[in-house]
């Protein structure tokens, strides 16, 4: 995860102000995303879904072969079967809508106020030194692991599952924000102070944009997150969410539901990622073209 | 050219704490007094690292000196001041911003309405020939269009003193000619004053009225060079001139380049 925020810190720093190289030609960025289109053309599309129905095959028709049971592997079949009964008498719908609803709360909440700790401590360097060994100390901690201490808190309810996501999603975005502030080029803010900027000035037309590309670097790697927070919290206690669906499948000896679950789960991580994405292309358009490319 | 002093340095120091824990403290700027009239272009030239930069910072309020005054049209410097704007190597465009939102930024930040910015910002892109590119973003310019645009935005603030930090001094050769030109026809039109500071011999004697030659560190003036070249607002003409060639020996001379090197070498 570490090595996961330096890069996107890279990409970001990358992003800043001065770095497109200098004396490039003007048609670069749009060079480059037409070789990008050629790329991501309708052949592309094709091999994918030919790799999904590849994939979906071997999951069917392997198993079985290599004599395989049901209760180890079911085959995509009676997970699709399962899905459907899940949908009928598991209230599918109702655990995905509250876990989505823990994730939503979680991440908006945990960005809100890493963005917000990341630009406060910018704006305090020696705050930030006094409270350095704590953050890295709480950074390290396994947030997922305070989980039963928020349920043991805030009882069976959704209040810890949000907690564990905010807890979890607070960090990257707090650091890739602070870290943002402090590598932002001091000849951009003396530029701002020669025409006479006050400091609400320098923060809301340099520091503020020159943030973003971080900050959206970590929004993207919360939105992943945020879902296993709420999960674990979930696991731990409760009968509500998909989270509580995995335990109760699991007693069961229902593979089919575990599947069923976690297909569920991936595809509320997906929902939220790019959710992030589609706001990120809005608010970044100014970038060249492929640094949207960065997965 | 008038004969008011558009902006003067007075006996200026400037030290800057040591680093490491030493304490202590290094001399950047030793004692420097100049003075530049209304419309003239003065050119600082001195080895890397002479405290040339620092001079800058001072004339734009964003440093004080040590010791000493800087007088912006008689008023002396205590911050940075609307009489000047400064321009260097990089040009800090912001990425985010179109060129058109660029060149209005230090109009923004003194909260010139939108209307009055963005007309003055158009006749600026017009005047630095970027037209058509106002709502490219800096991306997507080369690097001399990135540099006009920069001064674009130097220009829009209405400054009475332009000062220069090696704005050309990333820009091939061709290009950094080409934005010459239109620099000194621009401070010729506008009547603009300039305090410049390049690496640059030939740039220094097609810019300016006088050179003045700064000591390694800690920095202090040691020689003054008038430019009695004609043509100082068509650069590009005034580098063919054969007064050229000798101004440019004298100028090694005083900065002692060539003599540290072993005879071997010739």
């Amino acid at each position: 995860m570490a090595v996961e925020r330096m890069a996107a810190a890279r990409t970001a720093a990358g992003a800043g102000p001065g770095a497109a190289a200098r004396g490039a030609p003007a048609h670069r960025g749009r060079l480059a995303t037409a070789v990008h289109g050629a790329g991501s053309g309708a052949g592309t599309v094709l091999a994918s879904a030919a790799v999904l129905l590849a994939f979906l095959a071997a999951w069917e028709w392997l198993p079985p072969l290599f004599d395989i049971p049901a209760y180890i592997l079911p085959p995509a079949s009676k997970v699709w079967s399962e899905f459907w009964r899940m949908l009928a008498t598991e209230r599918l719908l109702h655990h995905s809508g509250i876990t989505a609803l823990e994730v939503v709360a979680g991440f908006a909440l945990g960005s809100a106020l890493g963005a917000l700790m990341g630009f406060v401590l910018g704006a305090a360097p020696r705050a930030e030194l006094v409270l350095s060994p704590y953050i890295l100390a709480l950074q390290i901690a396994p947030k997922v692991a305070f989980a039963p201490l928020f349920v043991m808190w805030l009882g069976y309810t959704v209040y810890p599952k949000i907690l564990v996501a905010v807890l979890i999603v607070f960090f990257p975005i707090m650091v890739n924000v602070l870290t943002a502030i402090r590598t932002v080029d001091p000849d951009l803010v003396n530029l701002a102070r020669s025409f006479s900027a006050t400091r609400w000035q320098i923060f809301r037309m340099i520091e503020y944009p020159a943030t973003l590309p971080p900050l959206f670097s970590g929004l993207r790697i919360g939105a992943t997150l945020a879902v296993i927070g709420v999960v674990v919290g979930e696991l731990v206690g409760g009968n509500i969410g998909l989270g509580y669906l995995l335990v109760f499948g699991e007693g069961q000896g229902n593979t089919a539901m575990v599947f069923v679950t976690i297909i569920a789960l991936t595809l509320i991580g997906i929902a939220a990622y790019g959710a992030v994405i589609l706001v990120e292309r809005r608010v970044l358009h100014y970038l060249p073209r492929a640094q949207h490319r960065t997965v | 050219m008038g004969s008011k002093v558009r902006i003067e340095f007075r006996r200026v120091w400037k030290r800057f704490p040591a680093r490491g824990r030493g304490g202590g403290e290094v001399s950047a700027v030793e004692d420097v007094s100049l003075a530049v009239r209304d419309g003239e272009v003065v050119s600082i030239i001195g080895p890397s690292g002479c405290g040339k930069s620092t001079l800058l910072n001072m004339g734009a309020g964003l440093y004080l000196p040590s010791a000493g005054e800087v007088y912006v049209d008689g008023e002396p410097v205590a911050g940075p001041n609307p009489h000047v704007a400064f321009m260097l190597q990089k040009d800090l465009l912001l990425p985010w911003r179109s060129i058109r939102e660029n060149v209005e930024l230090g109009l923004e930040i003194r909260r010139v309405p939108a209307a009055d910015r963005r007309a003055r910002a158009v006749a600026l892109i017009e005047r630095c020939h970027l037209t058509g590119f106002e709502s490219h973003y800096p991306h997507q310019l080369s690097g001399g269009m990135r540099q006009r645009a920069a001064l674009a935005r130097t220009l829009a603030v209405d400054p009475t003193v332009l000062l220069m930090d090696e704005p050309f001094s990333a820009l091939d050769a061709q290009t950094k000619m080409v934005l010459q030109q239109d620099l000194a026809q621009t401070v010729a039109e506008e009547g603009k004053t300039a305090l410049f500071i390049t690496h640059d011999l030939v740039e220094s004697i097609a810019l300016s009225d006088r050179i003045l030659v700064m000591s390694a560190r800690p920095g202090r003036i040691v020689t003054e060079i008038p430019v009695s070249i004609p043509g100082r607002e068509a650069p590009i003409r005034r580098r063919l001139d054969t007064r050229v060639g000798p101004l440019a020996a004298r100028l090694m001379e005083e900065l002692h380049i060539g003599e540290a090197m072993p005879a071997e070498a010739f």
